[in-house]
């Protein structure tokens, strides 16, 4: 099996290497050849991973030992367990599905090669990251994925708005990982290992642990840096800033890397951080109370935006809050089942929208689009069926997870749960309504723009394909997997949870032991609050964007300031414009004009330079190129050593 | 006492090829001297091949404590065989150009090789010296190889004449421990030196300051590194290659057989004179580096400061300090193998190429050229990723360990001055306008694939930088662990 775990990502890690290096001699169609069997390898021998982990093979250990550093190993290795092996199955699938629609969407791309390379360099960065069994493997991943993210929101490098959106993403990353990086140090500092199993094994010991001279935990210190990291990466408020503009990279990134995958490492690593998280109430908190500001208020700016990928990116933003909220209510199992069903329909729902923004000629204004279901059938019907499981239409994927959260969230006794309880709730009713108003705007009424219209037709079959692929998961593994994964013992002890936290424990007592669970939460659902909530936000969609077109002007003019705000949304960006990157500028003028140009530069530098290239250029004159003179120095020097040890 | 040759069959086949190509040479047209330079790469190949065959797992002595087998003594002898196979390959080109194809360089080669395997294992002062003299005769003859030019002459005059009081140093030095301890045996010196070792033992200190004298010349420390540049400069970019790397290597082995093996229980003496010679060369190879116009003899000095890195790993005196000194060596080697293998690959016949001025613009005829001195300079600065990074790093972080704090942070000073000049050589290369318009390179395939694989390792191999220092560790080990 160890062969198998070290193939997995190599897989990937060839077909990058041989597409990136070699793109131009193998041409376009070896380039997608190559990185599409890597990726379909990766995806088989992660089933089988699966499957073997099903049947309680885990396996924690090193590949090799990378350095030694005081007494501190640092190695190379896998942890495959539960949580591995889900997050495995998961990035490699909806991987192979973006490598194939890529043939589609890419077709007239000249960077086609260079795209490929870049996306199997990401699943091979995805793996290594969610298989790591240290911290150490961990932050590799966690940098290599964030580069190649990089990469790819300025893929289209001669586009100004995507280097600018890349250079957010990068900066504000920066940030969340700075963070990251502290918390390793914290974890290296307080346990010196950055061994997983030897971290979590002796946790409990430093539990009480403050920090010298305050009454702070150690733990909630180290929690909240790990924490801060994961803000960054899962966009989570005020660090959520990047996500929306990485909509300026390719559709098929935003389907991988800004929806279904990358931004849900964050989630992934405080999941698998579990051990530490449960032992810090004050950091649990926290994670609360960011997850449910992200869930509602960002759901709300989806409400105004006329991009369809700017939609799709806010409600990814309100998602990655719901998996949080989860996290901070202990119910770390829903965290990640949701992230499970929100990687496929999430990913259908941007593949879905690239398919419509194809077929318009690169068209992502809603107000251009309408009508589209008589010419794009397939892309219509999938696409609703992705709408169906994100608003939690009980029945599909969707309803579980986030059903499943929001009762977990209920019955949290942590002081924050409240507050998050509400934030949740109603935002299922935003959910809907957005979601309903982007299929209603772009499928539904006349269309708006006649000759892009008229161009239309439905796309070809590489990219219809996974979008059908995709929505078979998006209706039933919410089926399968609700029952094992939320009341069972799947995780197994991947996840650990203490007693008095387990929500999901709390939630199962009642369920009535007789009948399946998923049968009870879609009876149990049906006449919930949530639910309730999602069919009038669906009630509500219709009647403003079919029924009565010309409400959303009006309302949008009687509550201007309202929506002024959402549109600027709540201007953290004009903010961050203006109190990071001026005050930043503003300090960096300020060194550069006194610290760098007229100490470091004048004196230091050019006057150490000086006397350097001085005194150089006066000792070069020892070398006379008299061997005798050599000889000299030579005996000088014995002398001196002679007599400096005999006299001493 | 029964006659081992098996440990030494190695040794016995270098030795008898050497003598075969000699004879056999009798017999070749000059048009088909190809099979003398085919069979000294073969012979090189196959020497390393039966050291890897036969890898040494513990410590053991033969000979009658003339030769030691251990760790140690295999790695440092199939980097040894690796260089300079790689030597060869590299300078082919370059001598064939300048009427230099001639055996006795290839013979000359294998004898400085064998030479420097009987100085790796040497168990006995005597073994010791013959390896040295063995090693030192042949290079004294490369240097000069070229006997129409007169730099080439005077160079190698000069090193012949301080590489003969070197030697007289070494073995004045070596008498004296003799009359001291009454053996020539390193094992036996070491045990009644231990009960000897005191700060005022005149006699001891006066020997052990020889021997060291002799060994910082072989090495080129600062102040017994004069020869350096000349020798560098002087002779052919050939030779200059052979003398620069292998040699450095057989050079640290003698030290750890001398100082460690031998003299340890004197470390508290030989620490510090180490620190005083590893300072002046950091120092002044560094500083006078700057002021070079020639590349040949920037990177002599170079070399003279990466010998003072070296050294700072020795000092250390741990186990620890010793592994990060070899993994220094062996790191350095190859990246100063790769520095001049640059100026060969760039020359051709009439045309030297070691001037700074002739880098010019390189990157825009020959970007991957470019980039390959991009990848050695940055090595050699100690830029991370690459190798050189994490070799200085080691030997950094072993003076540390021993609480020498200030030590430690001089060299990383002289780093900094160093990078200097190394940079402004991939400033050359990147963004000064071309010095001559269109450069034509006409080295052949087998140069450029190796030289490329050479940059290339340095920075590849840095997932297997532990396993290469673990190496190193069990290297010394054997060293250390047979006391």
């Amino acid at each position: 099996m160890e062969t198998i775990y070290l193939l997995t990502p190599l897989a990937c890690l060839v077909g990058a290497i041989v597409a990136g290096l070699f793109g131009k001699r193998i041409g376009r169609t070896g380039a997608h050849r190559v990185t599409i069997s890597g990726v379909a390898i990766a995806f088989l021998l992660s089933v089988i991973v699966f499957v073997d982990v099903m049947n309680g093979n885990l396996f924690n250990g090193p590949v090799y030992t990378w350095a030694v550093s005081e007494g501190t190993v640092y190695q190379i290795g896998f942890l495959i367990d539960e949580l591995t092996a889900v997050m495995m199955v998961v990035v490699t699938f909806v991987s192979f599905m973006v490598h194939i629609y890529t043939i589609g969407y890419m077709e007239e791309d000249p960077g086609y090669q260079r795209f490929f390379s870049y996306i199997a360099l990401f699943t091979f960065s995805m793996l290594m990251l969610v298989m790591s069994n240290n911290f150490l493997q961990l932050f590799f991943g966690w940098e290599a994925v964030g580069l190649v993210s990089y990469l790819l929101i300025g893929f289209w490098f001669k586009k100004d708005t995507a280097i600018a959106a890349n250079l957010k993403a990068f900066l504000v990353n920066r940030v969340g990982d700075l963070g990251f990086l502290l918390g390793i140090g914290g974890v290296l500092y307080l346990f010196g290992t950055l061994d997983y199993a030897d971290v979590f094994a002796a946790a409990p010991d430093f539990a009480g642990e403050t920090m010298p001279g305050t009454e702070t935990l150690w733990m909630t210190l180290i929690c909240l840096l790990l924490f801060v990291g994961a803000m960054g990466k899962s966009a989570q408020v005020p660090l959520h800033v990047w996500l929306p503009d990485s909509m300026e990279g390719p559709t098929p990134i935003s389907a991988l890397i800004h929806a279904a995958t990358m931004v849900t490492a964050g989630i992934f690593m405080v999941a698998r951080m579990s051990p530490l998280f449960e032992l810090s109430d004050t950091a649990l908190n926290f994670v609360l109370v960011i997850g449910a500001i992200t869930a509602f208020f960002m759901a709300l700016v989806g409400l105004v935006q006329n991009d369809i990928k700017r939609v799709i990116a806010y409600s990814t933003l309100s998602q990655l809050g719901y998996m949080t909220v989860a996290l901070g209510a202990s119910a770390y199992a829903a965290g990640i089942f949701h992230l499970g069903t929100h990687a496929f329909f999430k990913a259908l729902l941007f593949l879905a929208a690239g398919s419509v923004i194809i077929a318009l000629h690169h068209e992502q204004d809603m107000r251009h689009m309408g009508g589209l279901r008589r010419v794009m059938p397939i892309t219509w019907i999938t696409m609703i069926i992705g709408t169906l499981a994100l608003i939690g239409t009980p029945g599909f994927s969707g309803f579980f997870s986030k059903d499943a959260i929001i009762e977990a969230v209920h019955y949290s006794q942590q002081p924050a749960a409240k507050f998050a309880h509400i934030a949740l709730t109603a935002g299922t009713f935003v959910t809907a309504f957005y979601s309903w108003r982007l299929i209603f705007l772009t499928f539904h009424g006349e269309p708006r723009d006649r000759e892009k219209f008229d161009h239309a037709k439905e796309s070809p079959w590489v990219v219809t394909l996974p979008l059908i692929l995709l929505a078979i998961p998006s209706v039933i593994v919410g089926w399968i997997f609700v029952e094992p994964m939320l009341f069972g013992d799947f995780f197994g002890s991947s996840i650990v949870v203490r007693p008095e936290h387990d929500t999901l424990a709390r939630l199962a007592e009642h369920n009535d032991p007789g009948h399946g669970a998923a049968w009870q939460m879609v009876a149990h659902g049906i006449l919930a609050l949530p639910v309730l909530l999602t069919a009038l936000g669906t009630v509500l969609a219709w009647i403003m964007y079919i029924v009565r077109p010309d409400l959303p002007g009006k309302l949008a003019g009687r509550f201007s300031a309202i929506y002024k705000i959402l549109l600027n949304k709540y201007g953290i960006d004009e903010f961050n414009e203006f109190f990071f990157a001026r005050g930043g500028r503003n300090i960096g003028n300020f060194f550069w004009r006194i610290g760098d140009v007229k100490l470091i530069d004048g004196i230091m530098v050019n006057g150490t330079a000086r006397v350097v290239g001085w005194v150089s250029s006066v000792v070069r004159h020892i070398q006379t190129g008299y061997v005798y003179h050599y000889a000299f120095a030579m005996i000088i020097g014995l002398f001196v050593l002679m007599t400096w040890f005999l006299s001493s | 006492m029964e006659l081992n040759i098996q440990p030494i069959l190695p040794e016995i086949f270098i030795c008898a090829m050497a003598c075969v190509i000699l004879v056999l040479d009798l017999y070749l047209k000059p048009e088909r001297r190809t099979i003398a330079y085919v069979l000294t790469v073969m012979t090189l190949l196959v020497a390393a091949g039966l050291y890897w065959q036969d890898f040494a797992t513990g410590s053991a002595v033969y000979l009658n404590g003339m030769f030691i087998k251990d760790r140690f003594s295999d790695v440092v002898k199939i980097a040894i065989c690796l260089l300079s196979l790689l030597v060869f390959v590299y300078s082919r080109e370059y001598i064939k150009a300048r009427d230099l194809f001639l055996s006795e360089y290839f013979v000359l080669g294998l004898f400085a090789v064998l030479g420097m395997m009987v100085m790796v294992s040497a168990g006995h002062f005597l073994a010791l010296y013959l390896g040295l003299e063995l090693l030192s005769l042949s290079l004294y003859a490369m240097v000069a190889f070229q006997r129409d030019s007169s730099v080439a002459t005077e160079a190698a005059m000069k090193y012949f004449v301080l590489g003969a009081l070197g030697s007289a140093m070494l073995l004045y030095g070596m008498s004296i421990i003799y009359g001291l301890t009454g053996s020539l045996d390193i094992s036996v010196v070491r045990g009644i030196v231990a009960a000897q070792a005191a700060p005022d033992n005149v006699i001891l200190v006066l020997g052990l300051v020889f021997i060291l004298v002799s060994l910082a010349f072989k090495i080129g420390a600062v102040p017994f590194h004069m020869w350096v540049p000349d020798v560098y400069h002087g002779a052919p970019t050939s030779s200059t290659l052979f003398v620069s790397t292998a040699p450095k290597l057989a050079g640290f082995a003698i030290i750890i057989r001398l100082l460690v093996g031998g003299l340890e229980d004197l470390h508290f003496m030989w620490r510090d004179m180490l620190i005083v010679l590893a300072v002046l060369s950091m120092l002044l190879g560094n500083l006078i580096a700057i002021a070079q116009t020639n590349l040949k003899r920037m990177l002599a000095y170079s070399a003279i400061s990466h010998m003072g890195f070296m050294l700072l790993g020795i000092l250390a005196g741990t186990p620890n300090g010793y592994s990060a000194g070899l993994f220094y060596g062996l790191v350095y080697t190859f990246m100063g193998l790769g520095g001049f293998g640059i100026v060969v690959l760039l020359s051709r016949a009439g045309y030297e190429a070691d001037e700074l001025d002739d880098l010019r613009g390189l990157n825009q005829s020959h970007p991957w050229y470019a980039f390959l001195i991009l990848i050695f300079m940055f090595s050699m600065a100690g830029v991370p990723p690459t190798l050189g990074f994490f070799a200085k790093l080691s030997v950094i972080q072993a003076v540390i360990d021993v609480e020498l704090t200030w030590l430690a942070v001089i060299a990383v000073l002289f780093t900094v001055i160093g990078a200097f000049y190394y940079l402004r050589v991939i400033k050359l290369v990147y963004f000064d306008p071309p010095a001559v318009a269109a450069r034509e390179i006409s080295a052949t395939a087998d140069l450029r694939v190796l030289l490329s694989a050479n940059a290339v390792a340095l920075v590849l191999l840095l997932p297997m930088v532990g396993p290469i220092q673990e190496m190193c560790t069990q290297a010394i080990a054997s060293v250390v662990g047979a006391f």
